[in-house]
Parts: structure tokens; sequence; C-alpha cells
């Protein structure tokens, strides 16, 4: 059938491209450690690296183990390789998250794909371009210097010579080596990157034509499925699949507590794991009701402070004005739209496995361990998928479908139904923070304590100038499994930091904006104060007991971020936000329309776990997971959004996939204390459904 | 198991599964048409939306019986003789996704809308839009979109 996914192996793959010129970096090169490609124990790969691939018809290839998820850098990765071999955006092709294909990567997170693979791949196509002008000056006998590159062509003036990239690589195979010193085009000079260049292949989305990893067909294909336990940490204490086996074509595959089935529909693999009945042992558990205390009481490990300067005591003794509280969020699910799934075919001891996965080095490795094979024999291939969020680091799906095809022998498609995803992936960690602040009554900040237990330490560290200081994570035994998520702790910490402040502010009888001037040296920080303020028309902005205007700002990962809010209360307490403004800078633009997409769907994110996402838990098990019980953003919750974008083309790009839900929470929070006088302090700050243990605001959305 | 003859996209399909099986699995995993998408399976994301007879329908909760004497149309339909529609072109104009999961499922809907009702307000875009979710938060340009394909691409 012409839908069966089509796939190459690496030397069919370079022989179809033709002879060409493979750009390499030796292992020594200087963006090796930046790029996080010696991260976590990894040696760099002893061979030779392919990066880029100039074919003899001029179509440029580029390889790396970055992945699309819907930030847009299979765009503007290709738009920076672009720039640098002055080629059209057009002639670009990516080739990525496919370890066979392309160089080692630690994964997608961290937003680091911008300022590591970014200038990593700018520097092999700016040393590709050096190579073919060095080739073209020897083969004309002319000065480099004399040599001009436009549109793939390298153009001699005065002898009229002249040749197409194509043309000077066609029939001969050339390596060139690296030494990471290539001088790259500042922001300033840009014509490719720094514009709107569309979504790269965005016709295929809007046909149904693009294959996401759940989509993959192979040949013979089956259907697995996998029998869950009742509960975390369950142990099986009985099994009877008499009747799932007497189901036509189903095969039972129990490995210890595994037990999976095969079968030759999706929708018999289904029925087979219902037919069959399992018995669990499942302990007592904790749950929402006294997660907080649970998390203070059970620390995982000594921790240190990660800031510690003067005497908090003594300034707090000595201070005006006092305030100390605290604040929580709840774990939250990613719930990415297209959920965990995998396709896993063996061929000669070779497993190769297409599945959604932000690390598919990582899966790789896992699926090395699970199977003791060596390197050569794992492949994972990571089609552009139904996005992650921080939440498909780890290769459950592609794991669960290669032991199920190991044992049926033919290739295994498994996708996890939305409970599953709920349920058997990680989550957004809680956490508690407790924090204390003194200030002089001319709103000068003197001491500031900041306890994060559980949730992280990202984005703990204080923005603004403050003498006296204790900032300290608290690692907690998690009851649930926990992982990364978009933005990782900055969103919990700039909630707790960015709520106290507008109390501090408060306190000594500030405005908001104006406090926080007051203590900030930070000049791409205020710069986006000024920003998102002025574009929202703060000064004017005065709450009333059915409207309310906040403000919140931080920085975390390279980006700086100021958000505006105003929100609206009717006289049932409902909540709707009205509008926010944000103001973001991450250095020199490389795509103004794909990043205004990440900021603004970081927003629309944000609103989730500021209002009213919140999993709700207990003894082992999930207790929400459907979309009916777990409330999304959808069209409705969405307000007005208006991002102004700072263009910083004197500073190199940072990522931003992250950073621009940090600001929201406090925002809205400070929105919603200026309209009714009361302080929201958990998140979420209106959920749908009373979260046990955490206090009722009264306040609805 | 039972026999089925479904007209999808304008094409009779033979396939054989239980009658109660949706007809979103049916299309994926039997018919490998493959644009239509699960989210939840429980009629809360819209990812599987499909036209039964020009009306828009959540395809994890149809079963294939159900549809059997409908006339089926999935998002690999709507494109004519390499033309997209004006929503689909909407979507590209105003780069309305992001990962792009979701985007089968909102084009569906917002086609079977505009045919309802062709030029609808952006509360009625919101109201009508409101069991699609984009977990990517790409709401904004969606709607702009919806405008956009409602006003023959002028806006």
């Amino acid at each position: 059938m012409s839908a069966v996914t089509e796939w190459m192996d690496r030397r069919e793959f370079l022989k179809g491209l033709g002879a060409g010129l493979l750009v390499c970096l030796t292992h020594g090169g200087v963006m090796a450690q930046e790029s996080g490609r010696t991260f976590g124990g990894h040696a760099l790969p002893k061979e030779v690296s392919a990066w880029i691939h100039i074919g003899a018809d001029g179509k440029v290839t580029v390889y790396t183990g970055k992945v699309e998820v819907g930030q847009n850098i299979r765009t503007s990765l290709a738009q920076q390789v672009a720039e640098e071999l002055r080629v059209p955006f057009g002639r670009i092709a990516m080739v990525m998250g496919d370890t066979d294909l392309v160089p080692w990567d630690m994964g997608t997170f961290g937003s680091r794909t911008t300022p590591t693979m970014g200038p990593e791949l700018r520097m092999m196509a700016a040393a590709a371009r050096e190579e073919l002008l060095r080739k073209a000056a020897a083969q004309w006998k002319v000065s480099v210097t004399a040599l001009k590159v436009e549109d793939g062509r390298i153009v001699d003036a005065k002898s009229s010579h002249s040749a197409s990239y194509g043309e000077l690589t066609r029939g001969e195979k050339l390596v060139s080596v690296v030494e990471g010193q290539e001088a790259l085009t500042p922001a300033t000079e840009w014509k490719v990157a720094g514009t709107p260049v569309p979504k790269t292949e965005i016709r295929a989305f809007v046909t149904g034509e693009h294959k996401f990893p759940s989509d993959v067909v192979r040949p013979g294909m089956l259907f697995g499925a996998v029998v869950r336990p009742e509960g975390f940490n369950a142990k099986l204490i009985s099994v009877d699949t008499s009747a799932a086996e007497k189901m036509p074509g189903v095969q039972i595959v129990r490995e210890g507590d595994f037990i999976g089935v095969v079968a030759p529909a999706m929708y018999t693999a289904r029925q087979a794991v219902e037919a069959i009945h399992a018995k669990w042992d499942v302990p007592a558990q904790p749950s929402n009701d006294g997660l907080f205390d649970y998390l203070k009481s059970h620390p995982d490990g000594e921790s240190q402070p990660e800031h510690q300067a003067g005497s908090v005591e003594q300034a707090m003794a000595a201070a005006d004005v006092k305030v100390e509280d605290k604040y929580t969020v709840q774990y939250i699910a990613h719930a990415p739209l297209e959920p965990r799934a995998a396709v896993a075919e063996w061929n000669a001891g070779k497993v190769t496995v297409w599945t959604g996965t932000q690390r598919p080095f990582g899966v790789r490795d896992q699926l090395m361990e699970a199977f003791s094979l060596p390197v050569e024999k794992v492949r994972v291939v990571q089609p552009d998928m139904g996005s992650g969020y921080g939440g498909k680091h780890t290769g459950e799906a592609a794991l669960e479908a290669a032991r199920l095809s190991k044992a049926a022998g033919k290739p295994v498609k498994v996708v996890w139904t939305r409970e599953e995803e709920f349920t058997w992936a990680y989550l957004r960690p809680a956490g508690l923070m407790e924090l204390r602040a003194a200030a002089r009554r001319d709103g000068t900040l003197v001491a500031w304590e900041h306890h994060n237990y559980n949730s992280g330490p990202a984005a703990i560290s204080m923005p603004y100038v403050v003498a006296n200081q204790l900032i300290q994570y608290h690692p907690a035994q998690s009851p649930l499994r926990q992982g990364s998520y978009r933005s990782l702790a900055a969103t919990a910490n700039n909630f707790a930091r960015e709520s106290h402040m507008d109390a501090v502010a408060h306190a000594v009888g500030m405005d908001p904006v104006a406090f926080r001037l007051k203590n900030l040296a930070d000049l791409r920080l205020i710069a986006v104060v000024k920003a998102a303020t002025e574009r929202f028309g703060w000064e004017k902005a005065r709450s009333t007991a059915t409207r309310g205007y906040g403000f919140a700002c931080g920085n975390d990962k390279g980006g700086y971020v100021a958000a505006c809010a105003e929100v609206e209360i009717d006289g049932d307490k409902r909540v709707r936000i009205r509008r926010i403004v944000q103001a973001w800078e991450s250095g020199a633009i490389i795509n103004p329309d794909g990043l205004r997409n990440q900021v603004g769907g970081a927003i629309v994110q944000g609103i989730g776990g500021a209002m009213f996402e919140a999993i709700l838990f207990g003894n082992g098990r999930i207790l929400n997971p459907h979309f009916a019980d777990y409330r999304l953003p959808r069209f409705r919750d969405v307000p007005e959004v208006d991002v102004v974008l700072v263009d910083r083309k004197d500073l190199p790009s940072a990522g931003a996939g992250e950073s621009g839900l940090i600001c929201v929470a406090p925002a809205v929070g400070n929105a919603l204390f200026a309209a009714t006088g009361q302080r929201l302090r958990n998140m979420p700050m209106t959920p749908d459904r009373t979260v046990p243990g955490v206090a009722v605001s009264g306040l609805t959305s | 198991m039972t026999e089925f003859v479904l007209q999808v996209n304008g094409a009779s399909m033979r396939v054989e599964a239980p009658a109660e099986e949706s007809l979103l699995s049916v299309l994926r995993y039997r018919l490998n048409l493959t644009g239509t998408k699960y989210g939840c399976g429980e009629g809360e994301c819209g990812a599987c939306t499909v036209l039964l007879n020009g009306k828009a329908y959540r395809s994890c909760r149809v079963s294939v019986a159900a549809a059997a004497n409908a006339g089926i149309t999935t998002i690999e339909g709507l494109e004519r003789h390499g033309v997209l529609t004006p929503v689909q072109q909407a979507f590209v104009d105003e780069g309305a996704m992001q990962c792009g999961y979701c985007t089968s499922g909102m084009i569906v809907e917002a086609t079977a809308l505009l045919e309802e009702n062709p030029q609808p307000t952006e509360e009625q875009i919101v109201a009508r839009m409101n069991g699609n979710v984009c977990r990517c938060g790409t709401y904004p340009r969606i709607v702009a979109a919806v405008r956009r394909a409602a006003e023959g691409g002028r806006a």
C-alpha cells in the first residue's frame, strides 16, 4: 500500500544524494562541549560525523539530532544554514532525529537548539562556503578574495568565471575538516535568517499527508497494547489470559510483570487487553491532600543554598516592611495531543523504532540496554511529532513496541491511549515555595529568602538587586513520577517570586512596576519591563473591583520577559483574562513569525497551569486521566494576546520555546489581587474542581 | 467481523471490521488514512473530526456501522486536483499551527462551520471551535485563519 512508510539506511541515503561535499567536524571542535555532545558521560562519536552535504544538483542536506516538535527549528535552523552558505532557503533539506543519519545529540530541550545547534550549523555552513571558494579559486587560478558568492554560485567578476556549488562538487567527494574558527555572518547583515520564512513543509500539515510517529505504517505491521497495573508501584499477584488467548490472531507476551498483546488489528489488541484479568497489589500512597507537607518532610538527599549573601536574619530583624508567605504548584500533565506512539521492526538482529521523542539518542540507549544490543543494532527515527513540551524525553512506547515486535517477529505499532498518557508518562513536578522578604519604606529590597521544595531550581535566582539573600532548592521524594516540563520550575519559582514582589510593593505602598524598576539593574530585563508596560498602557491602568491589572517579569535560559495582564471578575466571582501584553527579548531574532508563534503559544499554555490544570491523585492512581476531567486551555479561555518582540541584533540568539510561560500566572494573580484584594498563592488559581489540601479561593474561570 | 463498503473521499472502500469499531480506528488502522488523528478517543479534543454528509463528527464516537451509509470526507479528501480549499490555504497563510497535530481536525471543523455559516462572527467561531484542542496554544491564529477563509482569503 502506498501509505507504507519508506526508509533508507545511511549508505542508500548518501548514494541517493550523489557525489558531493561532506563537511565534517573533528571531535575536538570548540562547540562540542557547549552543544552538549559530551553531556552525561557520553563521549563524542569516534568516527567523523557529517553535518552538511552539498549534492551535485546544488541541493543542501543538513543533519542534526535536534527534533521538530512544533517549535519551528526545522525552519529556523535551515534559515541559518542558507544564510551562511549563501543559498536560497528552498535549497535546504533538514534530516533530523534519525540516529543512523545524524551526529549524536543529547536531545531537544532546555532551549538549547538556538544557542548551540544554530551556531554549530552556521559554522559548518561557513566552512563549506570557504572550502568551495578555495576550490573555485584554485580552478580559475585567482585569489579567493576576488570571488563573490551569491545564490549558491561563485563568480569571478574579472575573468567572468562562474560556477554553481553543484558544478564545483560534481563527480568529487571532498571532505573538509572544520577548526571551529570560521567567521559567522553578523545578524545585522542577515538576509535569510532574521526574516519571517513560513514553516517549511507546511502544506503537508494542512492536507493530512505529514506522517507523525503514530501514523507510521510498515509492511506486515501488527498492533500491540499493554496491560497496565492498577496503580503505581503495584506488584502482579495473578493473571488470567485464557479469554484473550482465544481471540483470533492474538498473541500474549509475558515477561515478569509485563503483560502485552499483539494482534492483527488495533481494535483486537485493545479487546484482548480488556479480556485479560490481572490482580495487583497496590500499596497505600500519598494523595493531593497533605502533598506539600509530604514533600517538605521527605527530602531527597542533602541540599545546599543555590545562592547566599549577607544575613537574611539580621536584615529581616531591622527592616521596616516584612512579608512572608507560602506558594504552591500542583502536578500537571504535558498532555501532548499526540500521545506516546512507536512502530518497531526487527531485521537481522537490528531493531528500528519510529517514535515520538525529544531524545532519539536517549531512546536508542534505552533500547540498547533493554535488549543488550550494540549501538549499530539500534536505530531510532523521530518523525516531526505531535509535540512534547518536555514530556517526551523517555521511550516507553518504543520499548514496548520493540519488545512486542521481537516476540511477534513482525513490525508492531503501539499507540498509548489518552488515559495511558496521563497515567504512565511523567508529570510536571508539584512544589512548595516558602518566601520571606524585607524592604525599606522607600521601596529598597533588603532581604530575600526563597525555598523551593521539589519543583526545581530553574530561575530560582533573584533577578533583583538584594544585599541579603538565601536561595535554596530542596529536592524531595516525589510520590508521582515527575520530569521535565516546558520552562521547568521557572514557572513555579517566578510565580512565587513575582507574586511576592507584588505583595511587597503593596506593603510599601508603591506601584508594582515602579517598585520592580527601583530594584532592577539588569538592563535587558528593564528593557522588556518598559516595552510591555508602554504597549499595555500601564500608567493609565486603574484597577476596580471588577477589573484588575497585574504585572510580572523574569528571565531564564537567555530569554527576558515581562507581562501585563487584564482580568475581569463578574458578579458570580467568575474570572476572565481579557488581555495579556507580553514583551520578549532573546537576542537576535532568527524568525520573527516563528518566535511570535512560540511566545504566543507559551502564554496560552501558561494559562492552563495558572488557572485550572491540576492532576488529582491518590493511592497510586491518577483520578482525572481524561480531557473531560482535566481542563486544558481552549478557544474560549484565550484573551487578546499581544506579543512585543525586542530584536537585539547585537546579542547572540537564545532559545525561545520555554520562558514565555513564566510570567503568565503571576501577572494574572497580581491582577486578581488588584481587583479583589485576595492574594492567590496556589496554582492553579481557579480550578474547576477543588484540589484536596488546597484552600478554596472562591473564584472560578 | 462484518464487511462494510465505505464511501471515503469519493471512493468506495471495502473493509472488514466489527460493527462497533470506531470510524477513527477503521480509517487509521485498517485503511491507512492517517490524516485523521487520535487525541483522546472520547470526543473531547476534536483531532479526529471528519465530515459525514458534510457535517462534522468526532470519528472516535461514530461506529463504522453508523458511518457505512454516509459520504465520509477526511482531511485527505479536501484538496482537489492539487488545489487547497480556502480553509486549508488560510491555515497556510496565517501559519496557524505549531506541531500541526490538531490541524486536520481544526480544518475539517472549520470547513463544516463555514458550510453552515459562511460569515461567522468571531464569537461564533470561538463557540463552534471550542471543542477542538490545540495544546500548542495557536488559537488566535486559528481564529484568524477561519476569518480569512470566510472573507475569501482577503483578510
